[in-house]
């Protein structure tokens, strides 16, 4: 990593911290820190990725600002995840991202013909070659960026360690903070931003287990969509959406009450765009399936699959990458937890 | 205490004004009415004693306003910079290790403070500190799991989740919830006892000398670690370069009003405590993050470059708090630890880079230290080195012969380059001298009786314990027990 203002300022307010020490309860960042004296490259990125940002250690501060050391943990923190993100993407893809999303909503625009169905508006051969193409390309921007930051953590296969960082991450652990919750997004403990985060992963995953189960009767049982309520397919999906429409407005709600001297202003962009899109293409889905049998329907596809398309072709430029660095940033503290450094 | 008509009266309008003059006793503002700050009860000050104060008053049903001199960022005084208390406590908890019994804690207390205590406050202390610490956390305290704990103090001393700054934050939230008064930029200026059923005083809030009532006041202001004048009293001109550990506003200002009011003082009036901290600290609040833990892993020197002290006396937690009068005592008060590479990285981290230099002659040159002096020190120290096996953790065998003065233990040869150093100077933490008080936190004032309407807590009034000497932890203990008392028996007084 270049030596940036905010690395530099990261290795200062560590410096202190590693000193200090008062914070070690609160998170893995700083028993990590702990086994560190010097902090630079590879180390603060780890370090900043295996932070979540609740502040906590910033209230907790007695070199907080106005004091001279001006100590702002969380704040530091978040700049240098940012210049990570940037690290580890794979730059040029960035670029065909834009050009893939654009393409894709161009060509369900273009493909689009009449009929009652799903398949009549868009040919089923048509939606899973785009779809296609975008997946491929986004696997590979992610796997590009997990390999990246993988090698620059150190991590390797452990499998209790993966059992420890996997129970992390699914339960997101350190947002409980031993049960109080995170400082977030104001001085005051609260589980709020845990509960809408649950919503927003676990409704994602619903969704995409609801797309797995329609692919298999599609293909498996030859069963053509649409299905009917209560089918599995259209359950999954309708549960994870309704998590997907509650977590990621709750998650922007919070964001906007959130203490601005413990946030990097510059992600604002990143964070809003991610959670628009997740929250958009949940209620065009959701729409969809109340106007599956009215002439709305073809419309509320096109605009469904659009979005479904730009979410999906940005994943790697956005919010996303955070649950892929900072899972194996717990990774890799796992392993050191355990001794193997 | 009768009523005096010396010093200043209050100005009928509030003004803006600097008041930073201690005005002793004042009579009542002629109108008198007009209290700005009226309750039944008034804290002053703003740390860990005080917010215990405040909030059992509250509990206790009366009426409480705090008056806090710092702002609200810098609220919470040397508290803020803590990190964990002293518990007696039978047998393991979730926060604390194995079991500290009465009897061991109290040995602790005799130990170090050579029997200067008031055996009977000392007692009723370690008997309140388990149920203290209960109390704390239905406040709001959190506590960090028993186990790691840098200091290694896991067994008797319980650490604060996030330190004393956290603990604070959650005080002054409990006592928000409460409809506790906080007033902040609050400096108290003048006490009044007169012998009826109102305590009066003046108080600076934000430049405005203005005036506040109460039916009892609990004084948990800290001791006079920040007031350079008075420091100057005990220390002569030495005192110009210490650099105060903690907050700046405890200056010592209800001490002295009670003191000089005949309140009977307790506590060692000359002493500090003062350990070595590195010399490029701020003046105050470095806190925590400014104290070196290397002075046994090498040698100290004085700025003559002559070793003056044996640095491997003892283990380190037993002797960290002498140094800062033995630098004290040097020429300038300053003294730099020099250690080689071999040791760099065996003591905590800390917050100030050492100044190196690839020969010693080098690093005199980069310290500003004689450099044939230095030269001359350390070809002394390593050539009287004895032998031995190296063990930071332990008294080993690593010693000198024919030095003076010795390294009775830890010593090696500085001989691996780069060399570094670190500048020290003292570092106060808090001062002996407070006012005597009973078993039920009452100020003893000059005709010898005890105030049922001036209670003291926390530093103000340790010396009853801690006549002189430390035990880690003692200090918030001492603010815990006995600010929950001084509040209780407020709310009573006011009752
Ligand atoms: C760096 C450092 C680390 C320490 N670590 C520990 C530790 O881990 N454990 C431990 O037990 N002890 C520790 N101590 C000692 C401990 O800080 C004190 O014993 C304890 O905080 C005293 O509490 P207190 O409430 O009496 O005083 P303080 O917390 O100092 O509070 C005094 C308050 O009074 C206010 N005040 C002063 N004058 C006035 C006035 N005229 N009007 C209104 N308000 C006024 C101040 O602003 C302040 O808020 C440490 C001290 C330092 C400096
Ligand atoms: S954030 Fe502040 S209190 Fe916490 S470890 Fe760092 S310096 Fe210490
Ligand atoms: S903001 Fe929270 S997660 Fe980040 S370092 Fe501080 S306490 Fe840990």
């Amino acid at each position: 990593m270049p030596q940036t203002d905010s690395a530099a300022e990261g290795a200062r307010i560590l410096t202190i911290c590693n000193a200090c020490r008062y914070c070690e309860g609160y998170c893995a960042v700083f028993p990590a820190m702990e086994h560190r004296r010097a902090f630079a490259g590879a180390d603060l990125n780890f370090l900043a990725n295996l932070c979540h940002n609740c502040a906590e250690c910033y209230y907790a501060c007695q070199y907080a600002p106005p004091h001279a050391f001006a100590v702002n943990v969380p704040r530091v923190l978040a700049e240098i995840r940012a210049q990570s993100y940037r690290q580890y993407a794979w730059s040029n893809g960035r670029y065909t991202a834009g050009v893939f999303a654009l393409g894709a909503v161009l060509a369900f625009v273009f493909a689009r013909s009449a009929g009652p169905r799903f398949y009549d508006v868009i040919p089923h051969a048509f939606m899973v070659a785009v779809f296609g193409t975008i997946s491929g390309f986004v696997l590979a921007a992610l796997a590009i960026g997990a390999i990246r930051s993988a090698k620059e953590f150190g991590v390797r296969w452990d499998t209790k360690a993966l059992a420890r960082a996997a129970a992390d991450v699914l339960t997101l652990e350190y947002l409980r903070s031993g049960g109080a919750g995170c400082t977030y997004p104001t001085e005051r403990h609260s589980g709020a931003r845990r509960w809408f985060h649950h919503c927003t992963f676990y409704g994602f995953l619903l969704c995409f287990a609801s797309t797995t189960v329609a692919a298999l009767y599609h293909y498996g049982l030859g069963r053509l969509a649409p299905y009917p309520y209560t089918s599995l397919p259209v359950l999954l999906g309708t549960f994870g959406g309704v998590g997907l429409l509650v977590g990621p407005a709750g998650l922007y709600w919070l964001k906007r009450r959130r203490d601005p001297a413990t946030a990097d202003a510059n992600q604002n962009s990143m964070d809003l765009t991610f959670l628009s899109l997740l929250f958009a293409t949940s209620l065009t889905g959701l729409l969809l399936l109340v106007l599956r049998a009215s002439s709305g329907m073809a419309p509320m596809l096109l605009i469904h699959l659009a979005l479904v398309a730009a979410l999906f072709a940005t994943l790697p430029y956005g919010k996303f990458v955070h649950g892929i660095y900072r899972s194996l940033a717990l990774l890799r503290y796992a392993l050191e937890q355990r001794g193997g450094r | 205490m009768a009523r005096h008509k010396v010093a200043a009266v209050l100005p009928e309008e509030p003004v803006r004004k600097e008041c930073s003059t201690t005005e002793l006793r004042y009579d009542l503002p002629r109108k008198g009415e007009g209290s700005l700050y009226q309750s039944d009860v008034v804290v002053i000050g703003g740390g860990n004693a005080a917010l215990c104060a405040a909030l059992s008053a509250r509990e206790s049903g009366a009426s409480v306003t705090v008056l806090e001199s710092a702002p609200q960022a810098f609220r919470g005084g040397n508290s803020r910079h803590t990190r964990n208390m002293r518990c007696m406590h039978p047998a393991p908890t979730d926060v604390l290790t194995d079991s500290y019994p009465e009897e061991e804690y109290f040995l602790d207390l005799m130990r170090v403070t050579s029997g200067d205590t008031n055996q009977q406050l000392a007692r009723m202390l370690i008997r309140e500190s388990p149920r203290a610490h209960a109390w704390m956390r239905t406040n709001g305290v959190r506590f960090q799991r028993a186990l790691g704990g840098t200091l290694q103090l896991g067994r008797t001393n319980a650490f604060f989740l996030g330190g004393g700054k956290a603990l604070l934050n959650a005080y002054y939230a409990a006592a928000r919830a409460r409809g506790i008064q906080v007033v902040y930029n609050a400096e108290v200026t003048g006490l009044c006892v007169p012998p009826r059923e109102f305590v009066t005083g003046a108080v600076c809030v934000a430049g405005n000398a203005t005036e506040f009532r109460a039916k009892a006041v609990v004084v948990a202001s800290g001791g006079f670690e920040s007031n350079f004048e008075w420091l100057q009293e005990a220390w002569g001109e030495a005192a110009q370069n210490f650099l105060v550990r903690g907050t700046p506003y405890n200056q010592g200002k209800l001490l002295r009003l009670l003191l000089e009011s005949g309140a009977r003082p307790v506590g060692d009036p000359k002493q500090c405590h003062a350990v070595a901290i590195d010399g490029r600290a701020p003046r105050y609040d470095g806190g925590i993050v400014t104290r070196l833990d290397c002075i046994p892993l090498g040698i100290v020197v004085n700025r003559e470059g002559r070793r003056f002290y044996d640095e491997g006396e003892d283990l380190w937690p037993k002797r960290y708090a002498i140094w800062g009068r033995l630098v004290a005592q040097q020429p300038g008060q300053i003294a730099w630890a020099i250690i080689d590479s071999k040791v760099l990285g065996k003591f905590m981290p800390s917050v100030f880079p050492p100044v190196s230099g690839q020969t010693i002659g080098e690093l005199a040159e980069a310290l500003g230290l004689p450099r044939a002096a230095l030269e001359h020190t350390v070809a002394g120290f390593n050539q009287s080195v004895t032998p031995g096996s190296f063990n930071p953790e332990a008294l080993d065998d690593c010693g000198t012969t024919g030095l003076s003065p010795p390294k009775s233990h830890w010593a090696q040869r500085i001989d691996t380059p780069p060399f570094f150093g670190y500048p020290l100077r003292p570092g106060i933490t808090f001062t002996y001298l407070g006012v005597e008080v009973n078993e039920r936190a009452q100020v003893r004032l000059a005709d010898g009786n005890y105030s049922p309407r001036i209670l003291a807590a926390g530093e103000i009034m340790a010396g009853n314990i801690l006549g002189k000497g430390y035990l880690a932890g003692l200090g918030m203990t001492i603010g815990t027990v006995f600010g929950r008392i001084a509040g209780l028996e407020a709310a009573r007084a006011a009752n």
